[in-house]
């Protein structure tokens, strides 16, 4: 295991009434593309922010690339790069006068910083409207644009936060493509979403975090684990089956199925995979039971995240 | 300043400067409403204004309209900063290994310049229009002295209410506002033409101390008032836009320190 690039430890962060980081330990080990997982207001930006010197918490450690927000964010701000929530590049200028100028923040030399600015360019498809203001560009340009300003002094460490968010589908894979690229070539990420199949596709590690605490983490497959294995659901055409589906799938697994009369749904965790779905099939044919569709698959991240947080979602409701 | 810090500064300075090349049209216009206030006032609403003691009327008001112009200038800073601020811009800037106060540095520097390019306009509109400086090089230039110091007051006010506000529509309210600042003055009329109370506060008003002091240093015909601010125009231009700085500067830095919260 690669040593550590970003530590937190028991990161306090309070805001009026909110405890937006109530006690968050994070570790992540360079090179990996970490997923911070969690929904609206459970302290994802905040935590963002703090690694990145924007925001100074009220307790504990931060350490991103060997040194403390706090104490030497100087240091820190020459190791990272930041993409906020919003794109937040000079809408006045160009693109390429946009790259020029954080090139220069980054003290790059002027012909260093022209060289970085004609290739952040090129691999961001970006040449061709390199001197119209950015203000003009698309959404999914002016993020692009967004992205190559912050990895202009080619980070060891990258913070995205929902990078993603708003973006239509075509641009959001040309974003996800480029976290892939910057993870193969070593750089670690971390970065913020809502969207549980943006953390599953990205994601070497995945962290859900909610009310400012770290709630779960560990590999999305590890993740997916702890809601049981994989499960097989039948879908039946008459309400008056159920019961004898039930039976049949009880029987034939030796397990409890976990029915939904409304959506006339019966499931069981599928132990054996295939061999327990084929019992279930011929469970049914031999009970003369009906299934409009039969599935085998693992719980989705979404289930995960929605089992995970559901204490919040409790108090909410 | 450290030679980062220099740098840093340049950079940013350089940034604005850019700006307003590629949008010329709101420093055009900066630029030109002076000007156009100047033919208002000086030859629409001119022939009816009388300088009390004597003298032409656009001798008295071309000082009016130097300090006037200083006083605009609040919007200009205000909604740069309040745009950066607004748009994320500062906290990108403030995520990048940049010296510690290079990103106001750099937005001062770029407006001082804006504010030397504006009265550089305006002198040369007043000697179009017939405003001539009598007293001299020296004072001439500590006029123009004056006149600067004012406009950095400005700069200070505009950085702390953009980073208070951070709404760069806000400077609507602030142009509206700067006109009772600018009309309850000397600028435009004598103080004792208007009300007793109305005069009173005309006559403390900050902006006229710098107007006073301008009259006499360039030598144009002022109001005639014998009161304190009077007496003391010169000295009052110097401490005013000091003790505004005094107040909004550390105010200011410690709007930008707690960003971070």
């Amino acid at each position: 295991m690669p040593a550590p690039i970003i530590t937190t430890r028991d990161l306090r962060k309070r805001y009026a009434d909110t405890h937006a980081l109530a006690g968050l330990d994070l570790t992540v080990p360079a090179g990996v593309v970490c997923a911070v997982l969690g929904p609206n207001g459970a302290g994802k930006s905040t935590l963002v922010r703090v690694l990145a010197t924007l925001t100074r918490p009220d307790a504990g450690d931060a350490r991103v690339a060997g040194h403390d927000v706090r104490a030497e964010p100087r240091q820190v701000r020459a190791r990272i790069g930041l993409l906020g929530q919003h794109t937040a590049v000079d809408e006045v200028l160009g693109g390429r006068e946009n790259l020029l100028l954080f090139g220069r923040l980054h003290h790059l030399s002027p012909t260093r910083a022209r060289a970085r600015a004609d290739e952040l360019l090129a691999r961001f498809d970006l040449t061709d409207v390199a001197d119209r203001p950015a203000g003009t560009y698309s959404g999914g340009t002016r993020r692009r644009l967004d992205l190559a300003a912050a990895l202009v002094a080619d980070p060891p460490v990258l913070f995205l936060d929902e990078p993603t968010t708003g973006l239509d589908p075509r641009a959001r894979t040309g974003v996800h493509d480029a976290v892939r690229a910057l993870a193969d070539a070593g750089t670690t990420v971390l970065l913020t979403t809502q969207y549980l199949e943006e953390a599953d596709r990205l994601a070497d590690t995945v962290v859900v975090v909610d009310h400012g605490r770290v709630v779960a983490e560990g590999t999305p497959e590890r993740l997916r684990g702890t809601l049981g294995a994989d499960r097989v659901e039948v879908l039946l055409d008459h309400a008056g089956d159920l019961a004898a589906a039930t039976d049949a799938i009880g029987a034939a697994t030796g397990a409890t199925p976990r029915v939904d009369p409304d959506a006339l749904r019966v499931g069981v965790p599928a132990a054996d995979r295939v061999g327990t779905l084929g019992a279930v099939l011929a469970a049914l044919t031999a009970a003369g039971v009906t299934a409009v569709d039969v599935t085998l698959r693992r719980p989705t991240l979404d289930e995960v995240f929605l089992h995970l947080t559901a204490d919040r979602a409790a108090v909410a409701r | 300043m450290s030679a980062t810090a220099l740098t840093d500064t340049a950079t940013l300075t350089g940034r604005a400067l850019r700006h307003w090349r590629r949008q010329p049209t709101p420093v055009l216009v900066t630029l030109l409403f002076p000007i156009l206030l100047v033919l208002m006032f000086g030859y629409l609403l001119g022939g009816a204004m009388v300088v009390p003691g004597g003298g032409d009327y656009r001798e008295f008001l071309l000082p009016g309209m130097f300090a006037m112009t200083m006083l605009f200038g609040v919007e200009t800073t205000y909604t740069a900063v309040a745009t950066d601020a607004a748009r994320g811009v500062t906290d990108r800037l403030r995520s990048l290994p940049v010296a510690r106060g290079a990103v106001i540095a750099g937005r001062a520097t770029a407006d001082g310049l804006h504010a030397v390019v504006a009265l550089a306009v305006m002198l040369a509109c007043g000697l179009a229009v017939g405003w001539r400086p009598h007293a001299g090089v020296g004072p001439a230039l500590a006029a123009v002295g004056l006149l600067l110091l004012l406009r950095l007051a400005m700069i200070v006010v505009g950085i702390h209410l953009a980073l208070l506000l951070r709404a760069p529509e806000s400077v609507v309210a602030l142009q509206i506002l700067v006109w009772p600042v600018g009309f309850a003055s000397s600028a435009f009329v004598a103080p004792q033409t208007m009300p007793g109370w109305l005069g009173a506060v005309a006559a403390y008003n900050p902006l006229s101390a710098t107007v006073a002091a301008c009259r006499e240093l360039f030598g144009n015909p002022g109001w005639g008032g014998d009161g304190f601010t009077a007496r003391h125009a010169v000295a009052l231009a110097v401490a005013w836009p000091l003790a505004v700085i005094a107040v909004a500067g550390p105010l200011a830095v410690r709007r930008w320190q707690r960003l971070d919260r």
